[in-house]
């Protein structure tokens, strides 16, 4: 596969605070790359250094076989931007807005055509001051659009958002990719990085931790079901858990037990009988299919929204 | 023009137009102000002085005939006490008295200057009572012609004020607050010029410019008659160079804030002195000469005085020579910096 962004060995600090450490990546052309981590992980620095926006200390970042250096206008004409916490002129109208946007760039795609892609037809002529959160966001990711990019770059897209909106975007994204045209995101949505990418990067304290398609980083915990509870009582020996059948691993949080298992229905009974056994009363049971969120707490330790 | 240039100058009309607040402030409220000054400092007919007789007696009233005789003096009989009080809450600004021993007695304020025409007018009047005759004889004529009277001092220190305000004001607050949105940000992850971006501003306030000089120049004139001896042309040439050069500032006060509240503490600090030393409603000879240079140094004052030239004496542009040379020295080292140490970000 084809590159379309290569990251080598990239470093950026601000002050005393390292962002990015020693980062490497590589995106395939067409490929749809999430950079996903807790906040303060370093994805909307990495990021930015890529779109060209923030100057990093060391490293290199090569964007279809060319670098910020050397070609700024021709790689401006073919990225797409899209970056968190944008306002965009409250007095102008959808139209206007993305018209300006439009004749930025030497080609693009038509303003009707954008706005029918992030489906604002209605309000076309609306001033942006009046649209909601999710409309506004999708206004962002059509003024990204317009120029009709190779590469299109989303910080936390759908931070913010309501669940209706967030799906909408997704649409989006999946719409635009194909025709080898790459995507590169952050989020810090296990289940966006799930639905919309073909491979994840887990990133922490400025690093990867972690990297591959989404549903081969779940199979790397050896379990495919997650089961949690909280019981009163005499502690139990992590040991004893993890002979349980087909507990692959033992975690505590914030008071509670996390079991990784294979299979679910070798682990409950086995599970049960032994709090029955020992005189345990449970107060709380869940489980659920292990997800991407699994992968970064066994990883790190900690959850994705309180890291 | 090119496509971007002519968006952005429409963006730039259209968060104008659509923000009425600015629309007041920048058009409409010079012109309010030209209205109240001049309906406050209209010429009046002279005004009267209100002189006290104190006494009863067959002198004063002698005296009394002959202030009655003086069209601009107001003569009234006081006792002592009320004389007294009329003189220290200034209802009155002379009192006469007649002593036993002959002549006249004036009291009044010397440092004010009402009393001390009071003084003159009504020494004249009582002097002739007594039968003075003037050894030389004169006529007089009178002139009230317009451009020496306040209005026409005051309005092109509003136009020169309009123009540091707007200049100011309307290049400063939209970078600022660009900036604080992250749209600065944004427009540089695109191909967008950014000379581009900053004419369109230049471009944006040149238009308005020339509304404003119109609106202001042309209302004033036909409202109260205030001249335009100069020519038009090199008004508004005056008035462009001083666009240009506030615009500068305006973009140097903006080149680093994150935060409205910040850029506009900064405008403050640049306008006020301004405001007060460059001539607007007074004049800046009024200031010690001490701090003059500094003053005659000062944009808006270099902006007051070409505009007055041009305006009041009809003075051409080589007459103002130096006071353009102030405004474009002004611009130069203002858009330097301000591009020097401008925040893209």
């Amino acid at each position: 596969m084809a590159t379309a962004l290569a990251i080598r060995d990239l470093c950026k600090s601000y002050g005393d605070v390292r962002a990015v450490v020693h980062l490497d990546l590589e995106v395939g052309l067409g490929e749809c790359f999430g950079l996903l981590g807790p906040n303060g992980a370093g994805k909307t620095t990495t990021i930015e250094i890529c779109e060209g926006l923030t100057p990093p200390d060391s490293g290199d970042v090569e964007l279809l076989g060319m670098r910020w250096a050397t070609h700024e206008r021709e790689l401006r004409n073919i990225l797409g931007i899209q970056l968190q916490e944008t306002q965009l002129s409250e007095k102008l109208t959808v139209a206007e807005t993305v018209r300006l946007f439009r004749s930025f760039y030497a080609k693009g795609l038509g303003e009707d055509e954008v706005i029918a892609l992030v489906q604002l037809e209605e309000k076309t002529r609306a001033r942006v001051g009046t649209l909601s959160g999710g409309q506004k966001q999708r206004l962002a990711v059509a003024c990204a659009l317009v120029g009709d990019p190779r590469v299109l770059f989303l910080d936390e897209p759908t931070t913010g958002l309501d669940p209706q909106s967030r799906r909408q975007l997704w649409d989006l994204i999946e719409r635009f990719r194909g025709d080898g045209r790459t995507v590169v995101l952050t989020t810090h949505y296990m289940d966006e990085a799930e639905r919309l990418c073909d491979r994840v990067a887990i990133v922490d304290h400025g690093q990867v931790i972690a990297l591959d398609a989404p549903r081969a980083l779940i199979a790397s915990l050896g379990a495919e079901h997650v089961v949690t509870f909280t019981a009163d009582g005499v502690a139990i020996e992590d040991a004893t858990l993890e002979a349980l059948d087909g507990v692959t691993a033992v975690r505590h949080d914030n008071g509670s037990i996390q079991l990784t298992a294979t299979e679910l229905r070798r682990t409950m009974p086995a599970l049960l009988t032994l709090l029955e056994q020992q005189h345990i009363r449970l107060t709380e049971l869940s489980t659920h299919s292990a997800t991407l969120e699994d992968v970064f707490v066994s990883l790190t330790g900690r959850h994705l929204r309180d890291a | 023009m090119r496509d971007s240039l002519r968006q952005l100058v429409l963006t730039r009309f259209r968060e104008f137009v659509r923000e009425p607040e600015a629309l007041f402030w920048s058009l409409a409220f010079p012109i309010l102000l030209s209205v109240g000054l001049g309906i406050a400092f209209r010429n009046r007919p002279p005004e009267v002085v209100h002189v006290a007789v104190v006494g009863d007696s067959a002198r004063s009233a002698a005296v009394m005939a002959a202030l009655a005789r003086s069209a601009g003096v107001a003569a009234q009989r006081l006792t002592e006490p009320d004389a007294r009080l009329g003189l220290r809450t200034g209802r009155i600004a002379l009192a006469v008295r007649i002593p036993a021993t002959g002549g006249v007695d004036y009291e009044y304020d010397d440092t004010r200057e009402d009393a001390r025409n009071a003084r003159l007018l009504a020494d004249d009047a009582i002097q002739r009572g007594g039968g003075r005759r003037d050894v030389v004889a004169n006529s007089e004529r009178f002139i009230r012609e317009p451009g020496s009277r306040y209005i026409d001092f005051v309005v092109p220190g509003l136009l020169g004020m309009g123009l540091m305000g707007n200049g100011i004001w309307g290049i400063g607050f939209p970078v600022v607050d660009a900036r604080r949105k992250g749209l600065l940000k944004r427009l540089m992850a695109t191909p967008m010029s950014r000379a581009e971006y900053l004419l369109s501003f230049v471009i944006s306030r040149f238009v308005l410019l020339v509304i404003e000089i119109f609106l202001l120049v042309g209302f004033s004139a036909v409202a109260f008659g205030v001249p335009l001896r100069g020519s038009f042309l090199q008004l508004a040439a005056i008035c462009a160079l001083g666009a240009l050069a506030f615009g500068a500032l305006g973009l140097l006060i903006a080149a680093r804030p994150r935060t409205v509240e910040g850029a506009s503490g900064l405008m403050n600090l640049a306008m006020m002195p301004m405001w007060i030393l460059s001539g607007v409603f007074f004049s800046s000879e009024n200031f010690p000469v001490a701090i003059q240079p500094v003053i005659q140094a000062l944009p808006l004052t270099a902006v007051n005085d070409a505009l007055r030239a041009n305006m009041l004496r009809g003075a051409g542009l080589t007459v103002v020579g130096p006071e353009l040379a102030i405004i474009a020295a002004w611009f130069v080292v203002c858009f330097v910096l301000a591009l020097r140490l401008f925040r893209w970000r």
